[in-house]
């Protein structure tokens, strides 16, 4: 099941120029749906996954609270995306992206680049260590402020799973408030989308942890299961 | 135990960051090397040719901050025969005119698929990527079947590329008098 916005959600505002007026068109999966591209573990440098230090200067860190986030990337039923490239980016702990067109007055890190990658393992688990992002203020009509967010862009094995997503902090007072969150109506989309404080994997005295699972759409969703029936 | 599928969510305006970190300013970030610059080895075997084009919001306004990626078949008809990224691309629209260019190779059709590039589409203001494809004029489309299934001859040129000699040219209009037929994938 899928609980996808729908594209037209004039609360934000940006989608009302940007979305298609037309219905979609219903393909049948082909081939080119059901593959895409790979990319090995060789890709990925030893700190491509840690935001604190893959841009900071030898022997400095980013500032914030540290994180390790992580979890499984798993189809509907439940069965790992193994060998799948994640890639994850984020503002600074004041809130504000190492991006020319980002001019909030939260200062940059200069230890503090706000992008990295992974690729999963066998189990399709995956780990990142990071700074927690800051909320920040985006111009749509009034006084909106992002919650607390980590944008994960997900492969999976078929071009059909392209998945473009974003993590929340559970217990974020912005959530109910974010037209961007409630893009997705669905309470339960919005619950799918929020990690959790994971005392079990957090390390003392070092780093918490917060554990996020993305789900892909599964082999037995519709598109895959046309494909089987030769629709 | 099945579980739902996550939502998708907007790729805001700062995807560069996370997927094209050394367009974005990162400099030398990942060794500088950006993923998807090249669409296939520059010794792979076709008909090497260059498609461009913008894209554009119901305003007709360029939609700056979009990403696009590709997917193709090689010129013998084959997704990533070999395994890989080969015949996969990713693209920042320049952040003037929204304008892409890639260099690659002609795909050749598969089954009764003509040849095209499949597109997907994030930015700002997208909640759930966009899927299209590019289709060239002077191939055997008429018997492909997401073409046949467009009755519009305007909707239906929205997915063909003009041709220039080696060049095509594919501009997509998110919403509009113009707008792309977009998919469900
Ligand atoms: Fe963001």
């Amino acid at each position: 099941m899928s609980l996808h916005p729908q594209a037209l959600t004039p609360d934000y505002r940006s989608s009302r120029l940007r979305s298609p007026n037309q219905k979609l068109l219903s393909l049948p999966a082909g081939p080119g749906e059901l593959t895409g591209p790979t990319f090995g573990h060789g890709l990925i440098g030893p700190n491509d996954n840690d935001l604190i230090i893959n841009y900071a200067a030898p022997g400095q860190a980013a500032i914030g609270e540290q994180l390790m986030v992580h979890g499984y990337l798993l189809d509907e039923n439940a069965r790992p995306v193994s060998n799948a490239l994640l890639e994850f980016w984020q503002a600074n702990a004041g809130g504000r992206y190492r991006h020319q067109k980002d001019s909030y007055l939260a200062p940059l890190d200069p230890n503090f680049g706000g992008c990295g990658r992974t690729i999963t393992d066998s189990n399709g688990y995956y780990s990142l260590r990071t700074v927690r992002p800051g909320p920040y203020p985006w111009p749509n009509g009034g006084n909106d402020w992002r919650p607390a967010h980590i944008h994960f862009s997900c492969f999976g094995t078929g071009w059909a799973q392209r998945l473009i997503t974003q993590m929340y902090f559970e217990g974020d007072p912005h959530i109910p408030l974010c037209p961007i969150v409630q893009s997705t109506a669905d309470p339960k989309a919005i619950e799918g989308l929020t990690a959790r404080l994971d005392m079990a994997n957090t390390e003392p005295m070092n780093f918490r942890a917060f554990r996020f699972d993305v789900i892909l759409r599964g082999k037995e969703s519709t598109l895959f299961e046309n494909k089987l029936e030769g629709n | 135990m099945a579980r739902s599928q996550s939502a998708s969510q907007t790729a805001g305006p700062y995807v560069h960051i996370g997927c094209t970190p050394n367009f974005a300013g990162l400099e030398n970030m990942y060794g500088g090397h950006e993923l998807g610059a090249e669409m296939f080895s520059s010794d792979a075997v076709g008909t090497w040719m260059t498609v461009t084009g913008q894209i554009f919001d119901g305003d007709g306004m360029p939609v700056t901050d979009a990403m696009l990626e590709f997917w193709q078949t090689d010129a013998s008809g084959r997704y990533a025969p070999h395994g890989g990224s080969e015949g996969w691309g990713r693209r920042a629209v320049d952040a003037e005119e929204a304008r892409y260019k890639l260099r690659t190779i002609l795909p050749a059709g598969l089954g009764c698929e003509a040849p095209h590039i499949k597109v997907w589409i994030v930015a700002r203001g997208i909640n759930l990527g966009l899927h299209t494809r590019i289709y060239f004029d002077g191939q055997d489309n008429w018997q492909d079947p997401v073409l046949a299934a467009i009755d519009d001859p305007v909707r239906k040129s929205s997915l063909i590329a003009t041709r220039d000699g080696d060049h095509y040219t594919f501009d997509i209009h998110l919403q509009g008098d113009y707008e792309t037929v977009f998919l469900n994938v």
